[in-house]
């Protein structure tokens, strides 16, 4: 009955393990080996499904089997440090699968993010420093700035007001695009071209795109083609923002 | 000088938008770092006439060094260091580019920049799953350790 009781923590422990990694961006081979890790140090014998979308986990052919399922990504660092400090404090023994899942549970709800006006200011700043690397001219460095920051910020208000998924960045290049119209109207931007791409930036799926092809390489075919299909809405999404402005342009 | 501003440039683009990512805040400028290291590997590869598809494979393949050696020091995992280190080498501005060409009905440039930005994002995962594996392989040479991958796949051939 103990026994029983214990594997029912475990169980929860890992998916839940599991599920904050992938919601946090993980790749899926990096958040599969963690459980598996996990369930390891804890003397069971688990087998785990990983895709972007859910997970399926079981310890074993008589034992419980239970299924999560995953339905917004972001890119959270923070807390896939978090809970990999957890993972390895439980496999070293430090801490017991009860403290374990309360820690999990502590960070699950809890918000690492910074400041939202820091975040904001940090994407004009990105987006101004692109403009550099993209060599472009030092006179389109404020246009850059401001069309960075307005876009993040419109991302998040999007975000905030609604969950339609690929909408915000939608909007977000397009108020991106209408910035840097109308600072090369008002003359004070030259290459509009320069601004734009140095303003999407900061929204563009790249680390997605990456992280698919890992993981396909590291043979989780379906998890790569899943994060390959969202990188390319998302950033079909952010050309047709783009494209709306342009085609009036 | 040309140099230095470059240096300068993808260290702020890349730890600022560390802060959007949410890395952990002691970790910041090792992730500025790793992506300034990253840039100035592609940067110079660029100048030395190479291809962009080597230049970005040579870029992640380093970035992916540093960002194990500051995982292993600062025991964080080393997503967050490769994360920050690939931002500035990822084909953002040819993907806009391709979309761009196709809204002007220019398929066939559309085309052309789009299977650019694939195998330039190609060679970034590649860069960073060859020199995982070489520095891991190095790693346990020295000591007896394993990649991720390695102990994944060893896992699943036990079972």
């Amino acid at each position: 009955m103990v026994n029983e009781k214990n594997d029912e923590l475990a169980l929860d422990c890992l998916l839940l393990a599991g599920q904050i990694m992938m919601e946090s961006g993980a790749e899926t081979y990096r958040v599969e080996d963690t459980m598996l890790r996990m369930a390891r140090s804890q003397n069971l014998d688990a087998q785990s499904y990983v895709t972007p979308t859910g997970i399926i986990l079981s310890l074993g052919k008589q034992q419980k089997t239970k299924i999560i399922s995953i339905s917004s990504r972001i890119t959270d660092l923070h807390k896939i440090a978090k809970v990999n400090n957890v993972s390895r404090k439980l496999t070293l023994k430090i801490i017991t699968l009860d403290e374990a899942y309360d820690e999990l549970r502590m960070i699950q709800k809890t918000n690492y993010f910074l400041p939202i006006w820091l975040q904001i200011l940090m994407a004009a700043v990105s987006s101004a420093c692109f403009l550099i690397l993209f060599k472009g001219t030092w006179f389109d460095m404020p246009a850059a700035f401001i069309a960075g920051g307005t876009g993040y910020l419109a991302l998040l208000a999007i975000q905030h007001l609604t969950k339609v998924k690929f909408f915000s960045e939608f909007f977000a290049s397009f108020v991106i695009a209408l910035v840097a119209f109308s600072t090369v109207k008002l003359g004070y931007g030259n290459e509009i071209d320069k601004i734009i791409i140095s303003g999407v930036m900061p929204l563009v799926p790249g680390v997605l795109i990456t992280n698919a092809v890992r993981d396909m390489m590291a043979g989780h075919l379906t998890a790569g083609i899943a994060k390959g299909t969202e990188a390319f809405l998302t950033a079909f999404a952010i050309g047709s923002g783009v494209a709306v402005v342009v085609a009036f342009y | 000088m040309e140099y230095v501003i470059q240096l300068i440039f993808s260290f702020l683009a890349t730890a600022s938008l560390c802060v959007i990512f949410n890395a952990p805040i002691k970790a910041i400028p090792y992730c500025g770092l790793v992506g300034a290291v990253g840039w100035m590997i592609f940067y110079s590869a660029l100048q030395l006439q190479l291809t962009e598809v080597f230049a970005s494979f040579l870029g992640a393949f380093v970035v992916a060094i540093c960002a194990q050696g500051f995982a292993r020091r600062l025991k964080s995992p080393m997503i967050v260091f490769i994360v920050s280190g690939i931002i500035p080498l990822v084909p953002g501005g040819l993907a806009y580019n391709t979309l761009r060409y196709f809204v002007e009905q220019n398929y066939t440039l559309g085309l052309e920049t789009g299977i650019r930005a694939f195998l330039i994002s190609g060679a970034i995962a590649m860069g960073i799953v060859f020199s995982e594996v070489i520095f891991q392989l190095f790693v346990q040479f020295m000591r007896n350790s394993l990649t991720s991958m390695q102990s994944f796949s060893r896992n699943k051939r036990r079972q």
